[in-house]
């Protein structure tokens, strides 16, 4: 975490005596920075106000030098108690009143220290280690019965998030969706994104991994070939998805189809909509697709492409799948686990076309990793951003426009 | 009738140095610094018509003659001082002893919230300012706001010589104000200037602030500051004050004078 905070409390009588714009003034002159809470001022002249000033400093040092300069105008750090913790009664179950976590950056306290909580996440439980050293977010179904959770709100902080250095799309931090802006700048931005995050990745940098969770869509509307190179050309390092984009793309490079249609055609082939199912056959009968990819039965295409660059590919199934393609996996638990280990060191997130997989990969994003979801069907990023993603840029367009577009301003010519 | 405390200069000298104004290789002249506090007395008594009530000197507290540090005073109520310096803290106990003794009810703070009373709480009758930073600590203010359920308006001593706020501010009886501005800083001058309009105050030249002008008695509109401040004196009398000044340099060798050697009680 790169910001250091204290909330310190001041009251009295620090309005008309400047009290509380003096220390603001030096909390900022310092270089700290602040955010005022819970202001109240006091009714008359007698009644005394009170302010609660969250300071954030770039480094422990400065913290601290801006705590001593503030506390003889009398704003002392707020008396913190150490986080409470409860055992789990039993595996899989939290205790009564346990902390349920944000996507932001959070930290606890224990033995008057203020620890990072690992890998955060929204709606999960904290457990501390045996020792009370470490910390992390778990889901309530991985905990085991004795585990310590944090309980209850005291010792536990949550940080804003820090505007990004980057002036581009992600440093407004909002998610306003509308269909009528245009697209074009924050396209450009994601690719200028891309293509910092690739030298990065390349140089084997932490938060470089490139994420694109994504739906058959993107086969269906034309996308395939943009994603295709985006992955042959290491702008993509992660790929979330579930068995119809797999099944689809490698149904597109063996039958030309995408559920049944032509893709160059533009029509129904006759038989055509068997033809995911014999491709889903087929693979099942290979025993998983990088044999399919290294066999040569399948030549082209996402999956291809993948398997290739060695880019791993998480498979979450659903209760319609058809098949499913070796390597889904079914146990939804066990999948969004799946998709969680593969999670840190992701350092730009694109949601395309699908709103099962933008909202459970959202789920399982810190908010600290700019993302963006695109999707034709505005109630996409809107669901996405309802459910606490709220760093998510929103893009009302089509799937394959949006790859494609991505991928010429990344070098691809068609 | 105003009643004042204060305490006989027996035991007065200076033994250690907590103030820009101590030396301890400046001597006080025992005997002149005696006919000193007894000349100001006289004033009070005999010019003024003030009631003077006379603690007993203790020996080894030398500035037990500041009773102006004694605490602060509200109608029966007495909230006894916490000295910063552990050299003052031996006279909590005889001060606040003496306040028992008659009959106020006793208010005392907790142990690390250093409160000088009346040399950094000073006001007029609505609005009370707290002079903090050099000795008092800006928390005991709110304690004493709620208690007195008055505007206590902080300010921060800048200048060390001006130690305590009653060494350059002194609020007088019709509503004027005699200060030193640059003892504060920007925020402070513009917290006076909200609650005193610039035509009620009355700035002193520096030459006279660091004859304590400022550590001036104010009764009804009679006051009673150090010698050797005539423009002082004339800015009082053009404002219909009466001045009564009295030589005080020995107390100012320890950083005190009249206001300092003075505690109201009324």
């Amino acid at each position: 975490m790169s910001l250091h905070q204290e909330t310190v409390l001041i009251s009295g009588h620090i309005i008309d005596s400047l009290i509380l714009a003096k220390v603001l003034d030096i909390i900022l002159m310092m270089g700290g920075a602040f955010n005022l809470e819970d202001v109240r001022i006091g009714a008359t002249r007698e009644e005394p106000s009170r302010a609660r000033i969250v300071i954030r400093a770039s480094s422990t040092t400065l913290l601290d030098d801006i705590l001593k300069a503030i506390q003889p105008h009398g704003a002392c750090a707020e008396r913190e108690a150490d986080c409470r913790t409860a055992e789990a009664p039993a595996d899989g179950i939290f205790p009564d009143d346990f902390y349920a976590t944000t996507h932001l950056p959070t930290q606890i306290r224990l033995h008057d220290q203020w620890i990072d909580v690992d890998r955060i996440e929204m709606d999960l439980g904290i457990l501390v280690d045996a020792q009370g050293a470490t910390a992390r977010s778990i889901p309530m179904a991985d905990v085991r019965q004795g585990g310590r959770i944090v309980v209850g709100r005291d010792g536990v902080r949550v940080t804003p998030l820090q505007r990004p250095r980057e002036r581009d799309v992600f440093g407004f931090m909002e998610s306003q969706v509308s269909s009528e802006r245009p697209h074009h700048h924050i396209i450009t931005d994601v690719a200028s994104r891309m293509r910092q995050l690739r030298e990065r990745h390349r140089q084997g940098q932490t938060d470089s991994t490139v994420l694109l969770a994504g739906g058959p869509a993107i086969i269906h509307a034309g996308g395939r070939d943009a994603l295709t190179w985006l992955i042959e050309q290491e702008f993509v390092h992660l790929l979330f998805c579930g068995n119809a984009l797999a099944a689809h793309d490698m149904e597109a490079d063996l039958y030309g189809t995408s559920l049944g249609y032509g893709l160059a055609a533009g029509r129904a082939v006759p038989h055509g909509h068997e033809h995911h199912l014999r491709t889903i056959n087929r693979i099942r009968a290979i025993g998983s697709i990088e044999a399919a990819v290294t066999s040569g039965v399948v030549k082209q295409g996402i999956m291809a492409a993948c398997v290739r660059q060695n880019v791993p590919v998480v498979m979450a199934g659903t209760i319609r799948d058809d098949g499913p393609l070796p390597g889904v996996i079914t146990d939804s638990v066990l999948a969004q686990n799946a998709m969680r280990a593969a999670i840190p060191g992701v350092g730009l997130a694109l949601l395309v076309a699908s709103t099962l997989h933008a909202v459970a990969t959202g789920n399982l994003l810190p908010a600290t990793v700019p993302t963006v979801c695109v999707d034709v069907n505005p109630s996409v990023p809107i669901k996405l951003s309802d459910r606490g993603s709220f760093q998510a840029v929103g893009l009302v367009m089509d799937a394959a426009s949006f790859l494609s577009e991505l991928a010429r301003l990344l070098g691809r010519s068609v | 009738m105003t009643r004042l405390l204060v305490c006989p200069p027996d035991y007065f000298g200076i033994e250690y140095e907590i103030n820009p104004w101590m030396r301890l290789s400046n001597r006080v002249d025992h005997e002149r610094a005696v006919q000193q506090w007894h000349g100001l007395m006289r004033v009070f008594e005999q010019d003024l018509g003030v009631t003077l009530e006379r603690m007993t000197p203790v020996a080894g507290l030398p500035d037990l003659v500041f009773t102006a540090n004694a605490g602060v005073v509200v109608d029966c109520t007495a909230v006894v001082s916490r000295f910063r310096y552990p050299e003052r803290q031996r006279e909590e106990a005889y001060f606040e002893a003496w306040f028992r003794g008659h009959g106020y009810a006793v208010v005392t703070l907790e142990k690390a919230l250093f409160f000088e009373g009346a040399g950094d709480l000073l006001g007029f009758p609505d609005c009370w300012f707290g002079g903090y930073r050099q000795r008092s600590d800006i928390r005991a203010f709110p304690h004493l706001s709620e208690r007195f359920q008055r505007e206590i308006i902080p300010l921060e001593l800048v200048d060390s010589r001006f130690y305590h706020l009653d060494t350059c501010f002194c609020p007088l009886s019709g509503g004027d104000l005699l200060y030193f501005p640059p003892a504060f800083d920007s925020y402070g001058r513009s917290a006076i200037v909200q609650r005193v309009p610039k035509d009620r105050q009355l700035p002193v030249p520096e030459g006279e602030a660091l004859q304590f002008a400022c550590n001036a008695v104010c009764i009804g509109k009679h006051v009673v500051l150090p010698s050797g401040c005539p423009a002082t004196e004339h800015l009082l009398q053009a404002r219909g004050y009466h001045t009564h000044s009295v030589p005080l340099d020995e107390f100012m060798k320890s950083g005190g004078s009249a206001k300092c050697l003075t505690l109201a009680l009324d």
